[in-house]
């Protein structure tokens, strides 16, 4: 990596300073563009963009594989085979723990990263933990859930609309739970290796994942709950 | 690979500023940026949450479009994590992640929609259950 500095991203901080979400306080694409970004004029881009965005690909991709076991949801949502309907086996009062839980828990993952920037090891370990905890809240009331379910003998077996039930939701259980050891790994790596550089870059593509797990679930408890109970 | 082990002539505590975005990143900014985008963040998603389960329960407006607005909620949320959390913007410097955004949008379109229109002219299109039973016997 050169040290030659490129001024014009010095005029790209200075305009996300100024509008940071772009919400149109200054008309952005007014003027000229900023030299360099976007372009491809200012050489091969850090391995920092290149692994957000390598890892920003794989969550897309993850949430096109959900969209598939969404849509078998929605085809599947009648079949219930004289079974249970959706509406019969959703408890709302659960949904709503676990979405808070799951809400929290992306907030301090934030917060965790604003740590981070700052390279404050306590915080960034405190706010982790935080979401560690909020995130095992949220699979534990799944788990609590899927087995009071059981123990009335609804099983994915019982019905094509409860294979994609269990399905769907299931899939974001374990995604949740795989994130939850890589948060646990991450917090071991911070505090043996340090804020290195590929550590931080690892600390983003956690977030990212976390984000993108809270955003699926909006989908799961809108579609599958909220529209479920009222069916 | 310079960039493995750790480099002096970058400390960790510096963030590199002269680069386009990665998502989820921001070029060098105090924590308290980063905390005020949260806040925002949560309190838009706290409301947005809100009052999509209070809709679900509740007979406040015309039954048949409980759904339309859930799903209008839910997309509006999803477009404010995005915002907050994942800070995909607009700009210049973040074509790329639009871009990928933009065709993972089109993607999960295609799959969604497509399947329940295919799905639901099959089963129009199916014999009705006491007839197909009829013809096995």
């Amino acid at each position: 990596m050169s040290d030659m500095g490129l001024p014009a991203s010095v005029e790209a901080i200075r305009r996300v300073r100024e509008d940071p979400h772009r919400l149109g306080y200054r008309a952005h694409g007014a003027g000229e563009d900023v030299e360099g970004t976007g372009h491809g004029t200012s050489g091969p881009a850090t391995k920092r963009i290149i692994v957000g965005y390598g890892f920003w690909i794989f969550l897309l991709s993850d949430i096109v594989m959900f969209s598939c076991f969404f849509a078998a949801f929605a085809v599947q949502r009648g079949a219930t085979a004289g079974g249970p309907s959706i509406a019969q086996i959703v408890d709302v009062r659960r949904v709503a723990f676990e979405t808070a839980a799951l809400l929290l828990s992306s907030y301090t993952c934030m917060l965790s990263f604003a740590a981070t920037n700052k390279r404050n090891l306590l915080w960034t370990q405190i706010f982790l933990f935080v979401t560690g905890l909020l995130g095992l809240i949220f699979v534990l009331l799944e788990l609590q859930e899927f087995i009071e379910l059981a123990g009335k003998g609804i099983t994915p077996q019982r019905s094509g609309m409860l294979t994609s039930f269990f399905g769907l939701v299931g899939l974001h259980g374990l995604h949740v739970t795989l994130g939850g050891v890589w948060l646990a790994t991450m917090m071991a790596q911070i505090q043996i290796k340090g804020f290195r550089r590929e550590i931080v870059h690892r600390l983003i593509c956690f977030n990212l994942f976390w984000h993108a797990l809270d955003i699926v679930w909006i989908g799961i408890f809108t579609i599958v709950y909220l529209m479920g109970s009222g069916a | 690979m310079s960039d493995i082990k750790f480099d002096p002539e970058h400390p960790s505590g510096t963030l590199d500023h002269r680069e386009d975005h990665a998502p989820g990143d921001e070029p060098l900014e105090d924590s308290g940026y980063w905390v005020y985008n949260a806040n925002l963040g949560l309190g838009f998603s706290i409301v947005l949450t809100a009052a999509a389960f209070f809709l679900a329960g509740s007979h406040i407006i015309y039954g048949p479009s409980i759904p339309v607005a859930l799903i209008v909620l839910a997309i509006a949320q999803m477009g404010v994590h995005l915002v907050f959390f994942l800070h995909i913007t607009t700009g210049p410097d973040n074509t790329n992640n639009v871009l990928a955004l933009a065709f993972g949008v089109l993607v999960v379109f295609l799959i969604g929609a497509g399947s329940i229109w295919i799905m639901d002219h099959l089963n129009q299109n199916m014999m009705p259950m006491e007839q197909m039973m009829q013809m096995q016997r």
